[in-house]
């Protein structure tokens, strides 16, 4: 058998809009879902997935078999659970999901059937954000022909197994990224977060069992039932096991989304496969995960793409979508634009979030318009305690101080340039 | 809230709408789940959501007022006011920030000499900012109805446009 190593992009051909059912058949689609539902336990299959390492692709990095694990399973047929999968990808700089989900739908589909079946859920929903309408369409026509082909249906493959996928697209916001806002929303509520506990593996919509999983990490799931648990173990090159999708944007060369090992050096994603920096610009920082996640510097590029070693450096692999800094973009006003972002995004539920974010972009905009005093420095450094992780409702303001922090600390001089008069102020402020 | 020209007008929601609407239900445990493909539908046959819309999908879906205003506000795709032909939504993010948009939008205005968030004058365009529209690789992007624009560096207004 040929090596697979990229198996996520592996069906996205020169020549190929789109992999059509057929195209996906035909590289072995489909395959995962026949060697689960006819050789396998809904138990076993959370053991090969939670045995294969995988880890949440939205960001947070949890063992997704071990998380399908928590899910109560009592024998009782009436009771019902559900599967989502989190499209609603909006994290500023991230574009992998709508590639996945626009360029091979079915595995996505065959994604959720599995991890449908290892939970036992007979109604899936996608959760797609309102702005992805070609996926939405390439969606809509897979669903179809899943269906038609027993995929999904009474009997899934001729089995016991019944299920159902439904595409909800969303309107547009955030916060519905975070999976209890998610859950508000799918049920027709103001898109705020649920305290936890309890968690939606256990009460989630409508109060049942829910599991939601990013796109990214439920198009995995069909190979690791294929290829085996082995096949995905020796994908990573680091701690972290199988592929993902790396992308770049900013002034590099050719910014872009890649597939490759876990474990793949930033210095290779940024120099190699994005060609570097363009002519006249150089390196200033980096955003390694998307907007939520704290700068790191040239002297981190070596630092290699695994959950724990991008922590260990002191930012977060988030969604491993690099936004490169160049030394002609203004760090300052960099901030300004992500936090602008955080704050009109807020759903206003919590008060360090509702109140500090507006309060962080008008300490920006008038550090940048020369009106700036160096205490106005100090003051964001607290907004950053403010709103760090346990003292706000979600992740949402934990994750808009992270460039912010590590701004203050990597780039004061720009900030204090602005406030002593050694940097030209904002024309417009 | 508003007011318009729809409120001279409105005779509740069309048999086609409320069809759209309807077929949606089968997908959830709870109709009021249906709230904002409702809302997305209605907007689709009349570009905006009015109040007298708004109360219509709310007394349909059997939800109060209130909830569904809640939902109707909170979404960047939901337009409460009127809007032209074709919205077009230029991302405000920050890689398309990085790559020019803040002039994209300012030549955009210009050349419909149209305000943010109003409507030309031959009823055609609305301009309004949008968040991370995930094609980071091209940008700055444009969603001008229902379609994405990529590298939309030279020529905006005409790639846009057409024209």
């Amino acid at each position: 058998m040929e090596t697979i190593d990229k198996p996520l992009t592996k069906n996205m051909c020169a020549g190929r809009a789109f992999a059509t059912l057929a195209d996906y058949e035909s590289g072995g689609g489909y395959q995962g879902l026949r060697k689960a539902i006819s050789s396998l336990s809904p138990q076993e299959v959370q053991q090969w997935v939670q045995n294969a390492q995988l880890r949440g692709r939205g960001g947070a990095g949890f063992n997704t078999g071990q998380k399908w694990s928590l899910v109560p399973m009592d024998a009782d047929a009436a009771v019902i659970r559900y599967l989502i999968a989190n499209a609603d990808e909006m994290e500023p700089g991230t574009f992998k999901d709508r590639m996945l989900l626009e360029k091979d739908p079915h595995q996505l589909i065959e994604g959720m059937i599995i991890a449908a079946y290892a939970v036992q859920a007979h109604i899936a929903y996608i959760f797609l954000r309102g702005e992805y309408r070609l996926a939405a369409q390439r969606l809509e026509t897979a669903l179809l022909e899943a269906r038609s082909k027993s995929y999904l249906g009474k009997h899934v493959l001729n089995s016991d197994f019944k299920l159902d996928i439904y595409l909800h697209t969303s309107a547009g916001r955030y916060i519905c990224g975070e999976e209890t806002a998610l859950i508000n929303a799918l049920e027709g509520k103001r898109a705020t977060p649920r305290a936890k506990p309890p968690y939606p593996l256990v009460s989630g919509l409508w109060g049942h069992p829910t599991v939601v999983n990013n796109v990214e990490t439920l198009c995995n799931v069909p190979h690791i039932l294929h290829y085996g648990v082995d096949w995905y173990l020796s994908l990573g090159r680091g701690a972290d096991k199988g592929s993902k999708l790396f992308g770049a944007s900013g002034r590099v060369k050719h910014p872009g989304l890649w597939e490759l090992p876990m474990g793949t050096p930033i210095r290779e994603i940024i120099e190699e496969h994005a060609g570097g920096m363009q002519d006249g610009y150089r390196l200033r920082g980096f955003l390694p995960g998307g907007a939520s996640t704290d700068f790191l510097l040239p002297e981190h590029l070596d630092v290699v793409m695994d959950f724990d070693a991008v922590a260990k450096a002191g930012s977060r692999m988030g969604t491993g979508a690099i936004i490169v800094l160049d030394d002609k973009t203004c760090p300052v006003q960099m901030l300004l634009n992500l936090e602008q972002f955080f704050a009109q995004e807020s759903c206003g539920w919590c008060t360090p979030c509702r109140e500090g974010l507006p309060w962080t972009v008008t300490l920006l905009k008038a550090i940048l318009a020369g009106h700036g005093r160096l205490e106005d420095i100090d003051t964001l450094a607290g907004l950053t305690r403010m709103m760090s992780p346990g003292n706000t409702f979600c992740a949402l303001a934990p994750g808009a101080m992270e460039p912010l922090q590590s701004a203050l600390k990597f780039f004061r001089a720009d900030f204090e340039g602005y406030i002593t008069g050694n940097r030209a102020v904002m024309e417009s402020g | 809230m508003k007011t318009s020209s729809e409120n001279s007008n409105f005779n509740g929601l069309e048999p086609v709408e409320i069809e759209e609407i309807n077929a949606e239900m089968s997908h959830y445990e709870d109709k009021a789940a249906v709230a904002i493909e409702a809302m997305k539908i209605v907007q689709k046959h009349r570009r905006w959501v009015s109040d007298q819309s708004l109360l219509a999908i709310a007394e349909l879906l059997e939800i109060p007022t209130a909830q569904l205003e809640a939902m109707a506000t909170f979404y960047n795709l939901i337009y409460r006011q009127p809007v032209g032909k074709t919205v077009i939504h230029y991302c405000d993010s920050v890689c398309c920030w990085m790559m020019g948009s803040d002039q994209l939008q300012e030549s955009l205005c210009r050349y419909l000499n149209v305000e943010l968030g109003g409507i030309s004058a031959d009823g055609e365009y609305t301009v309004l900012p949008i968040v991370c529209l995930g094609a980071c690789d091209h940008a700055p992007v444009v969603m001008a109805g229902d379609e994405l624009l990529l590298d939309v560096t030279e020529n905006p207004v005409s790639r846009i446009l057409g024209r």
